[in-house]
């Protein structure tokens, strides 16, 4: 197990640039989640981890040994791939033994080294199989088991779940998630999916075009983006984001000012405002909008509008808002049945707001 | 019933061109090479044979098969062995080692450039014209003014091992005549194999070398194994057109003079297809020749069959070949 850390890396392929300057760094034993669109360059750093792409700038540290020039043979990981890529003509049997095999391990010791793996993740009735035999999930056990049978010191899972179905993939979550604790193996798990890395990983880079915009715990991430990607990107149903201004009038208050919306920001220090104007964007989470009555609140804070549509989620209900000019969402517990077209007050939990500067796009508050 | 004429109409009109073209290039004459096998149609019978034909005129016999079987044609031992000589060499080069050129241009050279350098000069012969590339084989090697045993002195090739002529003295022109098909006939299995190569998903490569494989274990143990339907095409077809092609040894050693053998005889360089056409062009012994083709034509067919023994019938028929 070592600690993995990113220097200042880039990777540039022409004139794309799918990596640009990443400083990471990954703690021994810890679950890393790299979150990103595609095309963000997830795959990209993990190959460069891997050792298949040589940095154009930067360097890759496993504990303190540089290991930037190091082949892949010579780095100890384990990888999945997304496609799995096992070998078509193995048997999973020697797909699992083909690591221990290039390192001439004696034959006992694969065997044993093999079928435990093969226990450990339930797949020891399929060692004769070939790979096209297989479904999607066994497929995926087979390429965890080749990536685990050498204890590798870093494991690197490229988007492991995305071709399995909805089902599987809470499951595979799951199992994934306690296997790594088990084993303690420093681990990077690549994903496009906010609800896989919310619920695995330990901290969670999130990389928008090549650049890392925010990494930090599942909770922070949530609680206090970086930025207005990382506050559209994490979470479901996604954070309301409102463009406008701010304004403040005199010295203690502050509004938030968009096409047919004034709203009072109590919580807002006035200084936020600069000038006593600022273009920003507001960000209120669904779940942090709740409806009130006539009299519960200060006018000034609360936003009046018509409900648009209303989608039942079971123990909820997701309100489209129309107020103003924009279309709020929000959560609210599945009691009574609020109807299209009916008009409703509603107030942001103002300790939960965000804004963020819309120019530079990064949170204020 | 007449929705299941329907459901074929469609489907024959497509295949009908070629069930036509099947036909007339391929089930015609070998039906025609299997009758004549058993005449002794020559240019001697010829007329009055035209008028007999497939009438009980004409009298069937074994004799050809007699004369090829008992070696009573002296000829015959020789032939055998140079067209084995001839299949299994230049087969080694076209289907091996265009493998390993393939493996080279399309996996270990990362260079582009220099990869495409490389194909081009494998595949400059095969869009050359026939005749000129045979041309160009005949100034190259001649021993005074071409540049072959040139090229070998300066390599260091002692005096004494130089040919006084290349396309006469034996082991030099069986070389030769190997050299010739060989370096023709290796760009098809080079476009096979290197078109095979690309389609391997580089994942697979890469999953590799996380395995900790080098570059060489890579091609062995993940690429080598998945060109199997490939290198079974490239064998099987490479033999069938070996067996009867003899068209660069007729234009460099030539068939008419010397007995109507050219000097493909004395050269050490008649393989059994340069013979059977020697035989029907040169002394005009038509059924004699028909019969020598219609025994190369079932060393093909069993060797064929033999091939696909050796790699599983079934498993070939199974879709993508190059498998995920
Ligand atoms: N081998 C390559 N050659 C050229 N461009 C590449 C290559 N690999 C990736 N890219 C480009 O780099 C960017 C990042 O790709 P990738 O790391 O695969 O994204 P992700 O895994 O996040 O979906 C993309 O724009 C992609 O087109
Ligand atoms: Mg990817």
């Amino acid at each position: 197990m070592v600690r993995v850390t990113l220097d200042n890396i880039s990777k540039f392929f022409g004139k794309v640039r799918a990596v640009v300057d990443l400083n990471l760094e990954i703690d021994d034993g810890e679950f890393v989640a790299f979150l990103g669109p595609s095309g963000c360059g997830k795959t990209t750093t993990l190959l460069m981890v891997a050792g298949i792409y040589r940095p154009s700038r930067g360097r890759i540290l496993f504990d303190n040994e540089d290991v930037t020039d190091l082949p892949p043979k010579d780095r100890n990981i384990g990888m999945v791939f997304q496609s799995y890529a096992l070998y078509p003509h193995m048997s999973v049997y020697d797909n699992i033994a083909f690591p221990l095999k290039l390192k001439k391990e004696p034959q006992r010791e694969i065997d044993k080294k093999v079928r435990e793996i093969a226990r450990l993740l339930r797949i020891d009735e399929l060692l004769d199989r070939k790979p096209a035999q297989l479904s999607g999930g066994q497929k995926q056990r087979v390429a965890l088991g080749r990536a685990l049978v050498k204890e590798p010191d870093v494991l690197l899972l490229d988007e492991p779940l995305s071709n399995l179905d909805a089902q599987l993939r809470i499951l595979m979550r799951a199992e994934i998630k306690r296997l790594q604790k088990e084993l303690r193996i420093t681990t990077i798990y690549v994903t496009h999916d906010q609800v896989e890395a919310m619920t695995m990983a330990d901290r969670i880079a999130v990389m928008n075009k090549g650049r890392l915009q925010q990494y930090a715990d599942p909770q922070t991430l949530y609680n206090k983006p970086a930025n207005i990607f990382v506050a559209s990107f994490i979470g479901s149903p996604p954070m309301n984001l409102i463009e406008g201004e701010l304004e403040a009038p005199d010295d203690n208050s502050v509004f938030f000012v968009s096409s047919g919306i004034k709203l009072k920001l109590p919580n807002v220090p006035p200084n936020v405002a600069k000038d006593g104007q600022r273009e920003v964007v507001l960000g209120v989470r669904p779940e942090d909008l709740q409806m009130v009555g006539p009299g519960d609140a200060d006018k000034e804070e609360t936003l009046e509008g018509s409900i648009y549509v209303v989608e039942p989620l079971g123990k909820e209900f997701l309100i489209n808002v129309q107020v103003g000019d924009h279309v709020l969402k929000m959560l609210v517990p599945a009691d009574g049945m609020p109807e299209a077209g009916q008009r409703i007050r509603i107030r942001p939990n103002f300790s939960k707001i965000h804004l963020f500067d819309k120019k530079s796009q990064k949170a204020l508050l | 019933m007449a929705k299941k004429i329907r459901r074929w109409i469609l489907p024959l009109l497509f295949l009908t061109p070629l069930f036509i073209m099947i036909g007339l290039a391929w089930v015609s004459p070998l039906a025609l090479t299997v009758y004549l096998g058993f005449t002794d149609l020559s240019i001697r019978n010829f007329l009055a044979f035209i008028q007999d034909f497939f009438t009980d005129k004409v009298s069937l016999t074994l004799d050809n098969f007699r004369r090829i079987f008992t070696a009573e044609d002296p000829n015959i031992p020789l032939t055998l062995k140079v067209t084995v000589l001839y299949v299994v060499s230049v087969l080694a080069i076209n289907a091996f080692y265009a493998l390993v050129l393939s493996l080279a241009i399309a996996f270990f050279v990362r260079n582009e450039v220099l990869s495409m350098i490389l194909r081009i000069t494998w595949l400059l012969p095969r869009i050359t014209p026939g005749i000129i590339y045979a041309l160009m084989w005949i100034w190259f090697i001649d021993p005074r003014n071409g540049l072959l045993n040139d090229m070998l002195r300066l390599m260091g090739v002692p005096e004494d091992l130089l040919p006084d002529s290349w396309l006469l003295r034996t082991p030099y022109s069986q070389l030769l005549m190997i050299m010739i098909n060989g370096y023709v006939g290796a760009s098809f299995g080079m476009i096979v194999y290197t078109a095979a190569i690309k389609s391997i998903p580089t994942d697979l490569i890469n999953a590799s070398y996380v395995d900790g494989a080098n570059e060489f274990q890579a091609a062995r143990r993940v690429i080598i194994p998945l060109l199997k339907w490939p290198m079974l095409f490239v064998t099987a077809w490479q033999t069938l057109s070996l067996l009867s092609s003899y068209e660069y040894i007729l234009m460099v050693w030539g068939a008419g003079s010397g007995q109507g053998y050219g000097i493909a005889r004395s050269a050490g360089v008649m393989v059994w297809s340069l013979y059977s056409y020697s035989k029907a062009f040169a002394e005009y012994l038509y059924g004699y020749a028909s019969a020598l083709s219609l025994i190369l034509v079932i060393i093909g067919i069993v060797l064929i069959v033999l091939y696909f023994k050796i790699f599983g019938f079934r498993r070939m028929m199974e879709p993508s070949k190059v498998e995920v």
